[in-house]
């Protein structure tokens, strides 16, 4: 018989492998209360803003960049597909837009340190300089073999968000990177 | 090899895949005939020069794209978005 005080706890998707700290470098988990994706009906990209704009005073951005607005942060996500982060998004934006709850999908990991640059040369098939690569900036790309959305959130801060299948993997490759450049001291 | 995704910008070649010739993105209609279909389904040009080429960002953004790509020199002379091709 179940035990009836019995209780299920949920765990984040990087529980028990993250913080990880090397040198100058450190990544930590975070958790977003709400994660949602949008994806605009055809001719409906005007009425999503203004419902957007109205709720959480944000836009869907332009290919490539990442609004924030208090405690709410719009990404472009990929090809006519954004990603609202912190916030639930009301119901109504379903007649206008295809909107999925991923919350629980995704292993959200802020990467910060004076060398994260020299860390993310080692993963990351890009162009990270901040002339190409500034604050509010965001991209779809790899980190070694595996998919990730990467944003720029300030001069030596970026945020790594992979599915949550990969986070195991994510950690292993960024405490590899994060350990060989720290021994170059 | 590098692509221009018209999204992203230039982007490393292992970020994309090769589905094949750009004929795919352009279906003929269902009632078009046998050799609409013929050509369609089976028939391509196989050129030393430029070629037209279906290609996918599917580890960036997930955008189909048309590549216009010399087949002798690798040289890469257009790209854009299968919705604008």
């Amino acid at each position: 018989m179940a035990n009836a005080s019995a209780k299920l706890n949920a765990q984040s998707p990087c529980f028990g492998l993250v913080p990880i700290e090397h040198g100058t470098v450190r990544v930590v988990e975070v958790e977003p209360t709400h994660i949602s994706a949008i994806a605009p009906f055809k001719g409906k990209t005007t009425a999503v803003n203004k419902a957007l704009s109205a709720s959480f005073g944000v836009r869907l951005p332009a290919v490539g960049r990442r609004v924030e607005k208090d405690a709410v942060a719009c990404l472009w996500f990929d090809h006519s597909h954004a990603m609202l982060i912190g916030a639930k998004v009301d119901d109504s934006l379903s007649s206008l837009a295809a909107v999925t709850d991923q919350t629980d999908g995704w292993a959200v990991l802020n990467i910060a340190g004076d060398h994260v640059l020299d860390v993310l040369a080692r993963l990351v098939p890009m162009d990270l300089r901040p002339s190409v690569f500034g604050t509010g900036s965001t991209a779809r790309t790899m980190l070694q073999h595996i998919p990730i959305s990467l944003s720029r959130l300030n001069a030596d801060t970026f945020q790594i968000m992979a599915m949550r299948s990969m986070a195991r993997s994510v950690v292993h490759e960024l405490d590899l990177a994060m350990e060989n450049v720290a021994a170059r001291g | 090899m590098r692509i221009e995704c018209p999204h992203c910008g230039e982007r490393d070649l292992r970020e994309f895949y090769y589905q094949g010739d750009a004929t795919l993105a352009k279906r003929p209609a269902a009632d078009a005939g046998e050799d609409a279909w013929d050509h369609y389904v089976h028939l391509r040009k196989n050129p030393a020069g430029v070629t037209s080429e279906l290609w996918c960002h599917e580890r960036g953004c997930g955008a189909w794209i048309v590549v216009e790509r010399n087949t002798t020199t690798h040289a890469i002379t257009s790209t854009k978005l299968v919705g604008d091709f």
